[in-house]
């Protein structure tokens, strides 16, 4: 088998997997995998920010929420649909994104990551402060009746597992193309070296700000699946944690890997509930797995296992 | 081809070229020769508009080089291999490869003529470039460059550190450009690599060109080489 035929059946295997665990999976955990699916697409834009482009953000939440409310705002306030609801998230995700990195792609290092937290913490506070357009800190529910998609009811468990599939599987299939094509290329040698793109022709504040858009798209189209899924939408999902969260599963699953983001959500989501189903100290768990995770696995899961020979993953 | 003028450039308050001029032909090779310091690798760095340059003129084919950034200037042929090959380790020979055309949309030709000259890279084209040896690694870096199909080609002591046959080896390649039209300038510690591959040798001396030659009236013994590379 050839190496690119050999990479898309890993993936299209693990999307087989995942239909088929519908059918085998209680409730519960099929619709924690859903929203773990979710997640994973946004872990999977954060990624292509920090693993493939060597963007360290501290202001994807932002880009999260701008996709949520963005959907939600046009179903709550004038009954859009769930479908164009969805689209509009998408874009305004990769919108936000482009606004923030035209000012925030004038730093590079610490000083990017603490103008995207300031951004993205301005943001937060927006949302609260408009609280009575976006429900503020307690949020709003997404109407039942906006909650379908091509005829489906995604309140209910299988259109909503099966959508969610379907967004994950869409996302990961332009994530591998994306890697694999010369910008995809391109992206890494900005990630390795600046200076060197540069002496290559490329304009490394262009190539970068491409790539912060795509990753916002992605993390607007989890937030609109997100909340269009799952029913809610609220100013938590503004806050740093949801900035942060997707930096832990992209670590822990293997930065600039494809499949590196959707294992960290399933690991990181599964440890914080099994572990905060006997203490309200779930955190501690949390940091001691990352601790092991650098002691013996610095380049992340799948990033080690590709480290010590398997190569080919993409 | 490559013309440049009264070049002053530096790094913040120091200046390292004063009134810099040369011209780079093409199809010819011109060392630049010098002691350690002397300002030979800022002049590349300068004409690849990595190091501004506060006064004079860098002229290719008519464009003023020097006033466009840094990343404007591969696209009008100027390609730099700096010191210490600097390849984009995590990828594989073929993805460096790639890295390069598509920053010039060079199609699967250029890639082939590149091939062409290096078929050692061929047989390596699905490996690490981090996993090349010093002399494949010093090939894949000429080769990427190549890829801009570039007018000028900058080489910063491409056999630094790299055994005979390799030298060799990256001398003839050096050679065979010239039959393409490629104006080559060739930053050089070693009198004999320079003597075998330069059509002219600019010498360098704190941050000036002291002296110029045509490689074919020097020998090892030159005076030039004695005053200005300390051999």
């Amino acid at each position: 088998m050839s190496g690119g035929a050999r990479i898309w059946a890993l993936h299209l295997a693990l999307v087989a997997m995942l239909f088929a665990a519908l059918f085998v999976l209680p409730t519960y955990h099929a619709t924690n995998l859903a929203r773990i699916m979710v997640l994973a697409v946004f872990a999977m834009g954060y990624n292509l920010a920090f693993g493939y482009t060597g963007l360290l953000s501290l202001g994807h939440a932002m880009f999260f929420a701008a996709g949520m409310f963005a959907m939600g705002l046009p179903v709550w306030h004038w009954g859009l649909g769930g479908g164009p609801a969805l689209l509009l998230g998408l874009v305004a995700g990769g919108a936000m994104a482009g606004a923030v990195g035209l000012l925030a792609l004038r730093t590079a290092g610490v000083s990017f990551m603490i103008v995207t937290l300031m951004f993205a913490q301005a943001g937060y506070l927006t949302i609260l402060y408009f609280g009575q357009v976006t429900g503020g800190d307690e949020g709003f529910v997404v109407d039942a009746a906006a909650r379908r998609l091509f005829g489906f009811d995604l309140s209910s468990d299988v259109p909503r597992y099966l959508a969610a599939l379907a967004l994950f599987a869409a996302a990961m299939a332009g994530c591998l193309w994306l890697v694999r094509s010369p910008f995809g290329r391109v992206m890494v040698a900005m990630r390795e070296n600046e200076e060197r793109s540069r002496m290559l022709g490329y304009d490394p504040f262009r190539v970068k700000l491409a790539a912060l858009v795509i990753s916002g798209v992605y993390a607007g189209a989890a937030g609109a699946a997100y909340g269009l899924l799952f029913g809610y939408v609220g100013g938590s999902f503004a806050t740093i944690q949801y900035s942060i969260l997707p930096m832990l599963y992209v670590l822990l699953g293997g930065a600039g890997t494809v499949l590196g983001p959707f294992l960290g959500a399933l690991l990181m989501f599964y440890l914080i509930d099994i572990t905060s189903g006997f203490t309200s100290a779930w955190l501690f768990f949390v940091g001691a797995a990352l601790v092991l995770l650098i002691l013996f696995a610095p380049k992340g899961i799948l990033g080690t296992i590709r480290e010590r020979g398997a190569r080919w993953l993409p | 081809m490559l013309r440049v003028e009264g070049v002053t450039a530096g790094y913040g308050p120091i200046t390292v070229l004063r009134d810099v001029g040369f011209e780079a032909r093409a199809g010819e090779v011109t060392a630049i020769m010098g002691r350690n310091g002397a300002g030979k690798s800022t002049l590349l760095k300068c004409v690849m508009g990595l190091v501004p340059a506060t006064a004079g003129t860098i002229v290719l084919d008519g464009i003023e080089v020097h006033r466009l950034p840094a990343h404007r200037v591969p696209h009008h042929g100027v390609a730099y291999v700096p010191q210490g090959r600097r390849l984009f380790g995590p990828l594989t020979v073929a993805e460096n490869l790639s890295v390069g055309l598509y920053a010039r949309d060079g199609g699967p030709e250029v890639r082939a003529a590149v091939l062409e000259l290096f078929p050692r890279l061929r047989e390596r084209l699905g490996q690490v470039s981090s996993t090349l040896s010093g002399g494949e690694q010093q090939m894949l870096a000429i080769a990427r460059a190549l890829c801009l199909e570039p007018k000028v080609l900058m080489l910063d002591e491409p056999t630094e550190g790299l055994q005979p046959s390799m030298i060799r080896l990256i001398q003839d390649t050096v050679l065979r450009l010239k039959d393409t039209g490629v104006a080559t300038i060739l930053v050089e510690q070693r009198v004999d690599a320079a003597l075998r591959v330069a059509d002219a040798i600019a010498f360098m001396a704190n941050g000036r060109i002291a002296e110029t030659a045509r490689a074919a009236d020097l020998t090892p013994e030159a005076r030039q080489f004695a005053d200005h590379v300390g051999v």
